[in-house]
């Protein structure tokens, strides 16, 4: 079921569109551009999971902490990072926002409140947790939200972070993203129970399951946990269902063991056409705006890398650059 | 000078550096009293047993101002938070290119002798010495531990006090004002010219006393006492041994890819040192062993004073077979 009226200015929703599009356009390219090999390493695309990175960042003030994962360029993106930095970052130049020290797993921008991109499944939920307890000590109202897929629930520390949020009541969200798949193996299999959300009971605290494709229904469970936050009530846990469209990486002829079926039914519950649909309902969008939202992103994207292809690749001496502080 | 025991010198650079710096705050699975009582729960946070929350926590943290002291009490109870340290503190300002800074203090003491088993008697400081991005040190004396930790306090990056557990209670001078010890400088502990003998933490004692030992029969040692792990002072061991010709390294961890494996290379592939040495390199370490319980079994395992002579006699073999 469709998520109530957002009551959010059609302003606002536009501009959720505008994030979600971005990512998903962003990370055509970079899948196209990987391909190319003007991208090294390994890329994880988060198409079909855009809803749930903008829905929560929407309902964020720039000076509030997130951490992402190893799928990370839509909180990026979502977050407010600059395209041109991100992309250059991807092309392993001097010029993004690690220097070329991170790639597609690292990309972060600690300005707009990012703590890193982490590799390492649940490797970032006790990191941000403790940018919970800073924004705690610092007595200022600011939250911190771990962002973490259905994999990364079943590790030790989201339940090490969870316990001892809520024995504190650290003003933080735990955002599980659960596209049902751990890279090759499917969520069903690896969790007890099926919702995630239901583990916050026993930390005494909220949980909820929202559709991760309704970006609404997101937001305002993010909107409400946040509040929560900010009164200093203590952390919530929000499991958003969605799904990633594309493999586990972006490797040519990987395995993917998922059921094509399945793939196609959650592309028809598309959250950006979702989005789409709902603004033009309200009237508050039509195929000329569309069209303008689009070419300004495609605009964005190709200056994006073309930042990044005239920016010069690190020197070999840089390795030992920054592996400790001055 | 007044004395204070290893520990007391501890806790009170900890406690100077509280009362200096706001930022700071310290987690433990315990809440140390002393501090707990002068700074109050909200900087000394007694904790759920969860070292590898701590560990993470103390980064987000360190990357959002404050400057976190997490003790993880023995070195043992830190491997479960392995993920934390090894993945994340350690490569967290590399990897994203030292956007901010994260500067953290880790505590853990180390060492055996307590008759406490394997997973309580360990000296596992190379491992974190082979990880790219941590500092860490290993003091000998209460004068030592405190200026060093006051370094690491002010030190913008993660950094691992390790602290002889087989030490707490042994007394030095310390003196009254502030002071800090730089990392990556060693202390010449005893001045000598027929061998080097480069210790850490207990067996410098353990050298001191061998040294003292050996002098009755005219026999000169110097102790070169590395302090800081990481950075290594290397240009003072090198100094030493192009001075004496000979290195015993003592060290209580097992020998195998070692802290003292790191010294004899760095003796050993600096073309100024290798020639001067007059006999191959000489290392007294632990069994590479588990530790056991018994007394026995430990003190079978472990170097000592007796063992370092023996060592530094092995080393001077080569001297007195030449001269006769």
């Amino acid at each position: 079921m469709q998520s109530l009226s957002p009551n959010l200015p059609p302003d606002v929703q536009r501009e959720m569109l505008r994030r979600m599009l971005t990512i998903r356009r962003f990370e055509e390219r970079a899948s196209d551009d990987y391909a190319a090999g003007k991208i090294y390493g390994v890329v994880h695309c988060y198409i079909g999971e855009e809803a749930v990175a903008v829905g929560v960042c929407s309902a964020l003030e720039r000076t509030d902490r997130i951490i992402s994962t190893h799928r990370g360029h839509g909180h990026c993106i979502a977050k407010g990072a600059d395209l041109n930095r991100m992309m250059a970052e991807l092309y392993g130049r001097q010029t993004g926002y690690c220097k070329g020290k991170g790639g597609s797993m690292h990309i972060a921008d600690f300005a707009i409140g990012m703590l890193g991109a982490n590799g390492i499944v649940a490797g970032g939920i006790a990191i941000v947790t403790g940018a919970g307890l800073a924004a705690q000590m610092e007595g200022k109202g600011g939250v911190a939200v771990s962002f973490f897929g259905d994999g990364a629930s079943n590790a030790g520390p989201f339940h090490e972070c969870l316990n001892i949020a809520a024995t504190w009541k650290l003003p933080m969200l735990y955002v599980c993203e659960n596209n049902m798949w751990a890279a090759n193996t499917a969520a069903a299999a690896t969790h007890a129970m099926p919702d995630v959300a239901g583990r916050a009971a026993g930390y005494g605290i909220p949980g909820v399951v929202v559709d991760g494709n309704d970006i609404f229904a997101v937001h305002q469970a993010a909107r409400a946990a946040v509040e929560r936050a900010r009164a200093g009530l203590g952390p919530s846990l929000i499991e958003c269902k969605t799904y990633r469209w594309r493999g586990h990486t972006e490797r040519r002829g990987q395995a993917d063991s998922r059921n094509p079926a399945e793939v196609a039914s959650w592309k028809a519950r598309d959250p950006i056409a979702q989005l789409e649909r709902r603004l033009r309902d309200q009237g508050e969008l039509d195929d000329a705006g569309l069209r303008g939202i689009e070419g300004e992103i495609r605009g964005a994207i190709e200056a994006a890398c073309a930042f990044a292809e005239a920016s010069p690749f690190p020197t070999p001496e840089q390795a030992t650059d920054d592996v400790f502080a001055a | 000078m007044r004395e204070l025991t290893y520990n007391e010198a501890a806790l009170e650079a900890i406690a100077e550096e509280m009362r200096r710096d706001p930022k700071i705050f310290y987690m433990s699975t315990d809440a140390l009293p002393p501090l707990l009582r002068e700074f109050g729960a909200q900087r000394v946070r007694a904790t759920p047993i969860t070292e590898a929350a701590l560990t993470g926590m103390s980064i987000g943290a360190a990357g959002c101002g404050f400057r976190p002291i997490v003790d993880w009490r023995q070195v043992t109870f830190c491997f479960v938070a392995m993920d934390q340290i090894v993945n994340q503190a350690a490569k967290i300002h590399y990897m994203f290119g030292g956007q901010v800074t994260f500067p953290i203090l880790y505590r853990a003491s180390v060492g055996g002798g307590g008759l406490v088993a394997a997973q309580h008697s360990q000296s596992p400081y190379s491992m974190f010495m082979n990880v790219a991005g941590l500092k860490m040190f290993l003091p000998s004396t209460p004068h030592d531990i405190k200026g060093l930790l006051k370094t690491a306090i002010r030190d913008n990056n993660p950094v691992i006090s390790f602290e002889s557990s087989r030490l707490m209670g042994r007394k030095g001078p310390v003196p009254e004002e502030d002071y800090t010890i730089p990392f990556g400088q060693a202390d010449i502990k005893r001045a000598g010219t027929d061998v080097t003998v480069v210790a850490l933490a207990w067996l410098v004692h353990e050298a001191l006393a061998s040294a003292e030992e050996l002098d009755k029969e005219g026999i000169s040692v110097e102790i070169v006492d590395p302090r800081t792990l990481v950075p290594l002072d290397r240009a003072t061991i090198r100094n030493s041994v192009q001075k004496t010709g000979r290195l015993v390294i003592a060290d209580e961890a097992g020998p195998t890819a070692g802290f003292s494996a790191e010294v004899a290379a760095v003796v050993t592939e600096d073309p100024a040192t290798f020639a001067r040495l007059q006999a191959p390199v000489k290392r007294v370490c632990a069994l590479q062993v588990p530790i056991p319980y018994s007394p026995v079994l430990e003190s079978a395992v472990f170097p000592d004073r007796n063992r370092i002579i023996a060592g530094i006699r092995e080393v001077l073999d080569g001297r007195r077979s030449a001269a006769a």
